[in-house]
């Protein structure tokens, strides 16, 4: 157990202590420096960041949670079956792989990088589990509330978007964010599509740069100040990721018998 | 007032029928990208099993000097293997040992280190990286590598080579950190699914904590165990960052793995590397593509056979709403 928790602590510790000598107002707006001059910033990275996380969160959670109406309402068939398990499977994909297909069908044919295949190959990690957790939200809404629905005579997708997802709403807000949280610090699938840049952001059509693409590069440079930088923009990248995780154990989890308590049990029960 | 009637039932037919297949084709969505994909990692990468044929496979190669190209992809199947096995080696007994812990411990304790757990789950693999090469690699370095060869010198094949800290052995504990998470967050669900009359019984019989798992937990969670495991092994297969930093990155016959001290290159790690700098109109760029539809091959067999695993010791009831 200890020893789970060691490299945790240390990992903290270090991107603390390093990080917090670096961070100042200038290094979180500007754009990075001449190499190794240790001048400058990652604004661009981080205007990157948000920008492809809210990219993809736009091609992603549709169909996630489409994929997950699906899965609750019409899913007792073979053909649900199929796409609950490929959707698990898929889940845990190597995620170069996803970048690698999305310069296939992006970057090759359109002849040059692209913020859209970023955002396209974030949102295929994405989409997976924002309908496993939409599914599982969907489940836990009891029957009675649609048989109410159908009582008063109201269509069935009517009846889904307005009472069903509404008594869900914040089970399937937890598998929106939880996803945001993955896709925020993925790096693999950013090294083939978006490149990586140190401009601010310019057009769809240009490479952009973004956080953990950042700290990689920063982290090859052999300068002490390239690292101070890495670490800086670690400690942004880890507030980030971690303030949503602790914000979601917060807001939901800690009603351990109300409606979210029993949420995330079943989910996990289910999902695992 | 039938006429009405009639015309509501017709277009809420329609409506949700529309409503119906809508939602159809965003859950075929997961099946069309993957068939899409091993399509696309196939025709992308033919050039390169037409020119080398099966033995690909089997070659040590790596030249990418235009008339003299020559790849094979042994030495990144061989590295993505050592790799993986030896993080298998060191993180599962531990996740399993942490998963042990905490279904046994009282809830108050339980709970947070669960969480703590779950939150080495939610660290960017980039940052494991950072943090592996400057700060783990050093102590890594001087207070296990060094000792092991000094012990044991370079007459161990295992222990030969001049540690350096970019190497097989960093980037396996390094995997075997993050696979914890993973593995023991399953195994502690599977655990739980032991029958509580069996943990009961074995305490009757007078057994001890550990007795209790050797005779009532263990075998009844055989299954899912090894399942979790797999799943663990799944991402240690596809781990790209962490490992592109810590390996070391050769390329060629030099990657093949012959010591613990050496430096190696895995699967996604020379993708990673690589990748960018290929050209699409040469070979170098199908050859990693053949080389990320191994990846592909070897990550679909393993989860399929992970899920099947797990599922099949939770008895989850794959079903919709009871309608």
């Amino acid at each position: 157990m200890i020893i789970a928790i060691i490299p945790l602590g240390s990992i903290l510790v270090e991107v603390f202590k390093n990080g917090l000598t670096a961070i100042s107002i200038e290094f979180l707006t500007e754009t990075p420096g001449s190499v190794g001059s240790g001048e400058g910033g990652i604004g661009p990275a981080i205007q990157g960041t948000l920008i492809i996380v809210g990219l993809s969160s736009m091609i992603g959670v549709p169909i996630g949670v489409m994929s997950g109406i699906f899965l609750s309402e019409y899913g007792d068939n073979a053909l649900a079956r199929f796409v609950r398990f490929f959707n698990d499977v898929f889940m845990e994909f190597p995620s170069i792989l996803l970048g690698i297909f999305a310069f296939l069908i992006i970057v090759l044919v359109l002849g040059h990088f692209s913020v859209w295949a970023g955002a396209f190959a974030l949102s295929l990690i994405m989409f997976p589990i924002v309908a496993r957790t939409t599914e599982e939200s969907l489940k836990m809404v009891p029957m009675t509330y649609r048989e109410a629905g159908t009582a008063l005579g109201l269509k069935k997708w009517v009846i889904t978007f307005r009472i069903v997802i509404s008594a869900a709403k914040s089970g399937m807000v937890t598998g929106i964010l939880l996803s945001v949280s993955r896709i925020g610090g993925e790096t693999a699938p950013l090294i083939m599509t978006i490149l990586g840049s140190s401009q601010f952001f310019s057009s769809m059509d240009t490479p952009m740069d973004a956080l953990p693409l950042r700290i990689w590069r920063l982290s090859l440079l052999p300068y002490d100040s390239a690292q101070l930088q890495g670490w800086g923009a670690a400690l942004v990248l880890i507030m980030i990721i971690i303030g949503i995780n602790l914000g979601i154990k917060y807001y939901f989890m800690n009603k351990k018998n109300g409606f979210f308590g029993q949420l995330i049990k079943q989910r996990r029960n289910t999902t695992k | 007032m039938d006429k009405v009637n009639l015309n509501l039932k017709k277009r809420r037919v329609i409506s949700d029928k529309v409503f119906k297949i809508g939602v159809t084709v965003a859950g075929t969505y997961v099946l069309v990208i993957v068939v899409l994909m091993a399509f696309q990692l196939m025709s992308e990468s033919y050039p390169i099993w037409e020119k080398e044929g099966l033995s690909f496979i089997t070659k040590t190669d790596w030249n990418a000097v235009e008339d003299r190209e020559s790849f094979g992809a042994l030495p990144y199947i061989l590295g993505t293997l050592a790799t993986s096995a030896i993080a298998m080696m060191i993180g599962v007994p531990l996740s399993i040992g942490i998963a042990m812990f905490i279904s046994d411990a009282p809830a108050k304790i339980g709970a947070p280190l669960g969480f703590l757990v779950e939150l080495l789950a939610s660290i960017p693999s980039v940052i494991y990286g950072l943090w592996g090469l400057f700060v783990f690699r050093i102590y890594f370095r001087d207070w296990i590598e060094t000792p092991l060869h000094n012990a044991f010198g370079d007459n161990v094949w295992l222990f030969s080579g001049n540690p350096y800290g970019l190497d097989i052995l960093t980037a396996s504990v390094i995997l075997a950190i993050m696979i914890i998470p993973t593995v023991s967050a399953v195994s502690r669900e599977i655990m739980k699914a032991v029958p509580q009359q069996q943990k009961e019984a074995a305490y009757m019989l007078g057994a001890t904590k550990w007795e209790m798992f050797k005779l009532a937990v263990f075998p009844y969670s055989k299954t899912g165990l090894i399942g979790a495991s797999i799943l663990g092994l799944g991402r240690a297969v596809g781990e790209t960052m962490a490992v592109t930093m810590l390996i070391g990155n050769a390329t060629g016959i030099s990657a093949i793995p012959s010591s613990l001290f050496g430096s190696s290159q895995t699967m996604s790690s020379i993708i990673a590397n690589e990748f960018v700098e290929a050209s699409p109109a040469s070979i170098h760029m199908p050859a990693l593509i053949g080389v990320g539809l191994i990846l592909l091959l070897i990550a679909i067999v393993i989860n399929v056979v992970a899920h099947l695993l797990v599922t099949r010791m939770l008895k989850i009831k794959e079903g919709a709403i009871n309608n």
